[in-house]
């Protein structure tokens, strides 16, 4: 019961490109970005083509929340900063901040910063990925 | 297409049911409704129900043929129904069609969760499952989160304050006083709002509805044979659904719930109706921001005036509009699936006059919002008196 999905090695194995180092997709047809990786563009379908595409990791604060009631597997790091962040190439991606919250607000600038996201307790599985800093 | 209309409803009291499992609640439900149709069940062609999380909650898939199990409804077809926390709306919306086309008869709708087996945390995690997993849940965002996200972009771009979000909440309580089957009977001010704990900032605990357990039944048949089982039926008159991104991040806006904008037009056009002719609404109000986007995006109010307007008390009983005669998510509580199955059935309540102390005043067409996620799935319902 009450399934913990990042337990599974294979889920985290097969999403290291793009936890690790940004690694998202582009439609070369109409130049749209997606991050996380799409392997259909939703504006072209079928007539898309869908190609690698590696992001800066610089972006603005689009929006945040100070998480109080975390879920089962943060409960250590509460409270803690989500936010959702837009990146410079376009797509907006939900990542923790590592600031404190009342230094936050909407528009800031940040950049990506490798972290440790979460560890698993059953299986000793530490999963790492992105998480923004504020940039001066 | 054939006219639908409701001819039984349903539910259980709602809240923290310790003493009662998943089966015996959707079990009680589906009695009430079928008592109040006054048929015996066998006349029941098929069934559909909306259950979000029973895998993860009690560890329980498969509950369509449970449920016929346990209701004596076999061998008919039984369906099980998920959209999330839309489950119970979508599978109205399934059972509607399943009669409008012309397929069957008789059938009965039902929506059932039982939350409170497992802990909070579990809880969290069950209903992150409405999200996108690996890419909003893995960071550490919670729904709570989510929502607060959307609330505070409305703050931005609208000026919304925290004091209009908690008007919600009051006005909902204030509600379900008036509601022998809501989880939280007791009225509540501003100030519990603003002075209850931080959930996810800016959100509260009173900001956020609960955990609760629960189900809600109707059945539905032709309208042309509602006058043999009910002497009251309500005609269901739309049905639209709409689905967006999963993630709140990939969206167009965050402020606004494109699916619900989507579902409502489409609603309105096939009821050949307004919003200004609707005097009662049910809508998803899982946060208190979820309402004041919800009676925005369904053409209630203009864009960035539904804070206001709840703070003016525009959207209490009997006012402009009645929202959430029920209490809502917030204070009739939110058993996930059973959601949209008990905004319908207080809609038909409202429309045949029986609401008792909660009474919307002539009320003649009705209709209920539900959503799933964070607005990945919405549903739209409108509903008229039908005799």
């Amino acid at each position: 019961m009450g399934v913990n999905m990042d337990e599974s090695l294979a889920i985290t194995w097969r999403r290291i490109p793009e936890r690790y180092r940004l690694e998202g997709s582009e439609c070369t047809k109409c130049k749209t970005s997606y991050f996380p990786t799409r392997k259909l563009c939703p504006a072209c379908r079928r007539k898309g083509s869908i190609a690698t595409k590696m992001f800066s990791g610089k972006g603005t604060i689009y929006s945040f929340s100070e998480i109080y009631a975390p879920p089962a597997g943060f409960e250590l790091e509460a409270p803690y900063t989500i936010a959702i962040v837009q990146l410079e190439e376009g797509p907006k991606i939900t990542a923790q901040i590592v600031a404190p919250h009342p230094q936050v607000k909407i528009g800031d600038s940040v950049e990506a910063v490798f972290r440790k996201i979460q560890e698993d307790g059953q299986e000793g599985l530490i999963h790492y990925g992105f998480k923004f800093r504020l940039v001066k | 297409m054939r006219k639908v209309a409701i001819i039984g409803a349903g539910m259980t009291k709602f809240g923290e049911e310790w003493g009662r499992g998943f089966r015996d609640l959707i079990i009680e439900a589906g009695k009430a409704s079928l008592e109040d149709a006054k048929l015996q069940g066998e006349e029941i062609e098929a069934l559909f129900v909306g259950t979000m999380a029973s895998g993860s909650l009690i560890g329980q898939e498969h509950t369509g043929a449970l449920i016929a199990d346990f209701m004596g409804l076999t061998p008919i077809p039984s369906t099980r129904v998920e959209a999330a926390c839309a489950s119970g709306g979508v599978a109205l919306r399934q059972g509607f069609m399943a009669v409008a086309s012309g397929m069957h008869d008789i059938v009965a709708v039902g929506g059932v969760e039982k939350m409170t087996d497992v802990d909070g945390g579990n809880v969290a995690l069950a209903l992150g499952g409405a999200g996108d997993q690996e890419w909003e849940l893995f960071t550490g965002a919670t729904f709570p989160g989510i929502y607060a996200m959307m609330a505070r972009r409305h703050m931005l771009e609208y000026g919304t304050t925290e004091e209009q979000l908690a008007s919600v909440a009051v006005k909902n309580h204030k509600n379900a006083s008036m509601n022998k089957y809501a989880q939280f009977q007791n009225e509540i001010t501003i100030d519990t709002v603003l002075k209850s704990k931080q959930v996810a900032s800016p959100l509260k605990v009173f900001d956020c509805s609960p955990v609760t357990d629960g189900a809600a039944a109707v059945i539905l048949c032709p309208l042309d044979k509602a006058q043999k089982y009910c002497e009251k039926p309500v005609e269901i008159i739309a049905s639209a659904q709409a689905s967006d991104t999963l993630a709140l991040h990939g969206r167009r806006s965050l402020s606004s719930i494109y699916a619900t904008q989507v579902a409502a037009k489409n609603a309105y056009a096939m009821a050949k109706l307004q919003p200004k002719d609707i005097q009662v609404a049910e809508v998803h109000d899982c946060f208190t921001i979820a309402e004041i986007m919800a009676i925005e995006d369904l053409g209630f109010f203009a864009s960035g005036k539904g804070g206001k307007a709840t703070e003016e008390g525009k959207t209490a009983l009997n006012s402009d509009i009645s929202i959430n005669t029920s209490g809502g998510l917030k204070g009739c509580g939110h058993p996930v699936g059973a959601t949209g199955v008990k905004q319908a059935v207080e809609i038909a309540w409202q429309l045949r006059g029986s609401a008792g102390a909660r009474q919307a005043k002539d009320a003649q067409i009705g209709l209920t919002h539900n959503v799933g996620g964070s607005g990945a799935t919405a549903v739209v319902h409108i509903y008229k008196k039908a005799f």
